[in-house]
């Protein structure tokens, strides 16, 4: 089945909040190899001028991709998980989150394209905090790759 | 961190090799979210026609961002970073590496904003395509 067009242009409601805490963030940090004591310690974080421990840039794709299941996962889209391949990500930061952050991510489905016989699905999902803060703007592009039926 | 008078374009950033492990990519699911077996589970892997378990592209992109960060002296001063997946990081049971190296290729004096052309490659291979982070400095 191929990728709904129709779907392009859609936004959904805003998914979480999903709680940002020092325990997740030290376990992403940890994961990425990232050593800086922004990730670890307040007080080296307070001094670089955060509120608190700071996430890796790129940790902001797990409450992306928390806000893409609504629409992945809805029959009606045509995305079948199994063939789905990531092609690109790309995140613009308008503010480090933080530890204590309550993060919403607003889904808005940008594009489904056809290219060699598979389908790319361009979406953006933009982080802000309960509070209304923006934190990322997150783009992905995921590859759904053609079957042969 | 680095300040923003002592970056000029060309400006090199590593090679700075980085290990992965099997442990590592269960390390990374759990702290992501993303638990798909083809990244933990070799019988898996193979099924569905990968010649092994795969790092997390995401994985790929969060360790070659480091090597930016740590350079930069501050991991909150990414403001931009987008790659395209271009091949997976094979991860055997003895694990992988990926070698990353940046290149400094705008200097923005005004807003401070630093451009850095990350590549990322492993066994020869680049696995990252037109990786690009931006820095802010002072």
């Amino acid at each position: 089945m191929a990728v709904n067009p129709d779907f392009v242009g859609r936004t959904y409601p805003p998914s979480g909040p999903y709680a940002v805490d020092a325990a997740l963030i030290a376990a992403f940090a940890a994961a990425v190899g990232s050593t800086d004591p922004v990730h670890t310690d307040p007080e080296a974080a307070r001094a670089a001028g955060y509120a608190d421990v700071v996430a890796p840039p790129t940790m902001a794709v797990r409450f992306a991709q928390a806000s893409d299941r609504a629409y992945v996962a809805d029959p009606e889209a045509g995305i079948d998980y199994s063939r789905v391949v990531h092609g690109e990500q790309r995140f613009v930061h308008h503010r480090p989150i933080t530890a204590g952050d309550e993060v919403v991510g607003t889904l808005t489905v940008d594009a489904v394209r056809q290219a060699g016989g598979h389908s790319m699905v361009t979406t953006r999902t933009e982080l802000a905090t309960t509070g209304g803060d923006a934190l990322a703007t997150c783009t992905s592009v995921i590859v759904v790759r053609g079957g042969e039926e | 961190m680095r300040s923003l008078a002592s970056v000029a374009v060309g400006d090199t950033l590593g090679p700075v090799t980085l290990p992965v492990t099997r442990d590592t990519l269960v390390a990374y699911a759990n702290a992501s979210g993303d638990q798909n077996p083809i990244h933990q589970d070799e019988d898996f892997a193979r099924s569905v026609g990968l010649p092994d378990v795969i790092a997390h592209g995401m994985w790929t992109m969060g360790a070659a961002g480091t090597v930016v960060a740590e350079w930069a002296g501050d991991a909150g001063r990414v403001v931009e970073y987008g790659t395209r997946f271009t091949k997976p990081v094979v991860v055997p049971v003895g694990g992988g590496e990926v070698v990353v190296e940046g290149t400094v290729k705008a200097v923005d004096a005004e807003t401070g904003r630093v451009t850095v052309d990350v590549t990322a490659t492993s066994e020869g291979q680049k696995v990252l395509g037109r990786c690009v982070a931006v820095v802010r400095l002072d």
